[in-house]
């Protein structure tokens, strides 16, 4: 359990809505919910989640806090958005399912091996540090992320996309050794680093050395 | 030329349905004149295409024959048909009220003998079946219909087939040159009871209506379990015209959805537990119903009849808002797709036929003709600023019948007042 985790259980005992209600993006929206099911129906991997949407609602309100916040479940959404524009109470479902993901990492209680969250720390470090993508560097440490035998596999099923990204200009070849990233990069890093202070000053996330 | 003697003692009531008819005779049996003015070619509403009625299962027919016979019974009522109301001007006590009234081309002389309707041979639409099926360009609306009097289509006015029409009346009933009239006159208070209709289920993008055959609407089911209607009564798919035994219920089609109405259209979940009932009447044993709903909304004594239908073993409940529906385009199946919230059970289920309980929405902005305010779902407010008009029945809110007739007697109530004050002030 990391520092801040030990925080908001403090701080919210067992009122875990209204810890979701004051911490997760879109996170008042969830005592919204009138149950009926249309988002888990609507949802392409739904038969994939451990938890559906609907559920996961549920959870929230009869206080799961350990099972809905280490569940692999929110971080099978793909942001398709079938559930928002079918849900008939307007529930931003798609971002409250990355806000609840996003929250669980900041917690540091997230599934550590969760593939969506891997990429995605992978994918965040890679901008924050350059401003701009670089896609040698990302593909390389994605197929890589799981050991080189996978990672030779998995370079070579991807060989076909990785040359026509060459051809069209979209991927640098010499990326690992001279990707120029943006201009200004310092500027950009001051950028994320005071959002992120806003930010965790706002939402009440701010610890010592989080 | 239609000619209406009204004054500010005068009574308007804008509709002609349960509500309209209710209120109308609740103030003529107390001695007040009222002109009843209706849209279509017959009294009579929505409630004239049901099969039967929740909760007691009988007929509407009985209830509208009583209301026409106090009808006639009534020298007090002026009622024009194929009528509605344009403008709605002035203050309570003295409105000036303009009415457009559209030809029917058969005056009074009409016997409803039927002989233009065997005439002509071009086909229409029946509106009263929604559709389902076709009927003559010469037709009675219904066979209770009031007046009893027929109509011709305008769609054939200036052909052959009017001619026809004409020629084969021996009473001189068919006037082809009749022509649409303005009437205007005066009123001292105004019920509005223009009535609901039925959502577009079109609009319900996943569930398919315009996509699938056998998806339809509960009013349409209606319909079809009428032996009066479209089949016969035989409960068929549209698709192939196999009897539905395996028939799905799908709730809240189109209400308390903020993509669609908001509010809860409080019917339609009592309409699909009587809808039950009548694929057991046709089916027996070998029938299957289910309800996919969010929560059952059986309000204070119909509680009972939803504990009647839940006892009925050919009848199952699930607890979830279907998420979509796909056809097998081999059998013509409908496929439900879902989540259950009892247990979380993700299910593909395949039925015959899939009824949409739709939702009720106002039939008319009625702000568009007269100062009135309406709620954020264009229900006409109950009580109006203006203090001398009314809304009554549907018109007002989602309502059931017997809801609709007690909203229409106290408007009727109000509006007696109203007239009254006038009265007393003319002296
Ligand atoms: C599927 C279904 C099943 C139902 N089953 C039952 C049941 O079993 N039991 C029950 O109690 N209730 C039932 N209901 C509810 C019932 O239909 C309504 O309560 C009833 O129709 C209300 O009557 P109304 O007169 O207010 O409106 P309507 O029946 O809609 O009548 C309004 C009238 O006004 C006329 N009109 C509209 N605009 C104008 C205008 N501008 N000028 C002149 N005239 C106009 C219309 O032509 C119509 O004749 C059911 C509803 C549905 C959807
Ligand atoms: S669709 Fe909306 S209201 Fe329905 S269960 Fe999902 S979040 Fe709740
Ligand atoms: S009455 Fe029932 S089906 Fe109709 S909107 Fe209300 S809850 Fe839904």
């Amino acid at each position: 359990m990391t520092e801040l985790n030990h925080k908001m259980v403090e701080q919210y005992r067992n009122d875990f809505l209204k810890e979701v209600e004051a911490n997760v993006e879109e996170g008042d929206w969830v005592k919204m919910c009138m149950q009926c099911g249309v988002c888990s129906g609507s949802c392409p991997f739904g038969p994939d989640w451990e938890h559906p949407p609907q559920e996961i609602f549920m959870m929230i309100r009869a206080g799961k806090r350990d099972e809905v916040l280490r569940s692999e479940s929110m971080w099978m959404c793909t942001s398709c958005y079938n559930c928002i524009v079918r849900c008939p109470r307007e529930l931003p479902i798609t971002h409250i399912m990355h806000g609840l993901a996003n929250y669980a990492h900041r917690l540091g209680i997230a599934p550590k091996m969760n593939p969506t969250r891997r990429f995605a720390k992978i994918f965040w470090d890679n901008i924050a540090k350059n401003g701009r993508v670089n896609e040698l560097d990302l593909s390389v440490k994605l197929y890589f992320m799981d050991g080189f035998k996978k990672g030779v596999k998995r370079a070579i099923e991807m060989s076909t996309v990785g040359l026509g990204m060459l051809k069209t200009g979209r991927l640098n070849p010499f990326g690992l050794v001279a990707h120029r990233g943006c201009k200004d990069k310092k500027g950009i890093q001051k950028m994320l680093k005071k959002a992120r202070e806003l930010e965790d000053r706002r939402r009440g996330l701010a610890t010592r050395g989080a | 030329m239609a000619t209406v003697v009204a004054t500010n003692e005068t009574l308007l009531v804008v509709g002609g349905g349960i509500s309209g008819m209710t209120a109308a005779l609740e103030a003529a049996e107390t001695g007040k004149d009222v002109v009843l003015v209706e849209k279509g070619p017959a009294l009579g509403g929505r409630v004239s295409r049901l099969y039967k009625y929740f909760p007691k299962l009988c007929h509407p027919t009985c209830g509208l024959e009583i209301n026409l016979r106090r009808l006639k019974a009534s020298k007090r009522i002026r009622v024009l048909t194929l009528a509605e109301v344009r403008k709605v001007s002035g203050a309570p006590g003295n409105y000036a009220v303009t009415v457009s009234v559209a030809p029917r081309y058969v005056n009074e002389n009409c016997t409803a003998c039927g002989a233009c309707g065997d005439a002509v041979s071009t086909e229409i639409p029946n509106p009263f079946n929604y559709g389902l099926n076709n009927m003559k360009a010469a037709y009675l609306p219904f066979s209770m219909a009031y007046p009893q009097r027929y109509v011709i289509d305008p769609s054939i006015i200036a052909t052959g087939e009017a001619e026809k029409a004409k020629a084969a009346c021996q009473y001189n009933a068919i006037d082809l040159d009749m022509k649409e009239e303005v009437l205007t006159f005066n009123a001292g208070a105004i019920i509005w009871a223009t009535g609901w209709k039925p959502y577009d289920a079109a609009k319900i993008q996943p569930y398919g209506y315009d996509r699938f055959a056998n998806v339809i609407t509960s009013v349409e089911f209606e319909r079809l379990a009428d032996p009066r209607g479209p089949t016969g009564g035989r409960v068929i798919r549209p698709s192939d015209g196999k009897e539905a035994k395996n028939v799905a219920f799908i709730q809240c089609a189109g209400s308390r959805d903020r993509n669609h109405l908001t509010h809860c259209s409080r019917i339609c979940c009592m309409a699909s537990l009587k809808q039950t009932t009548y694929v057991r009447e046709r089916c027996g044993d070998d029938a299957k119903s289910t309800i996919y709903y969010i929560d059952i909304r059986a309000i204070d004594r119909f509680e009972d009849f939803y504990q009647k239908v839940q006892a009925d073993p050919t009848v199952r409940f699930v607890k979830s808002k279907v998420a979509s529906i796909t056809e097998d385009q081999k059998t013509g199946d409908v496929i439900l797709h879902g989540v259950d919230t009892e247990g979380y059970h993700r299910y593909d289920a395949r039925h015959d036929l899939c009824v949409l309980a739709i939702g009720m929405e106002p039939s008319v902005d009625v702000r568009a003709i007269a100062d009135v305010s309406v709620d954020v779902s264009g229900f006409i407010e109950a009580s109006i600023p203006d203090g001398g008009m009314f809304g009554a029945g549907c018109a007002s809110n989602a309502l059931d019948v017997n809801r609709s007739v007690q909203s229409a007697t106290a408007s009727a109530m109000r509006a007696i007042q109203v007239i009254n004050r006038v009265a007393r002030a003319e002296g």
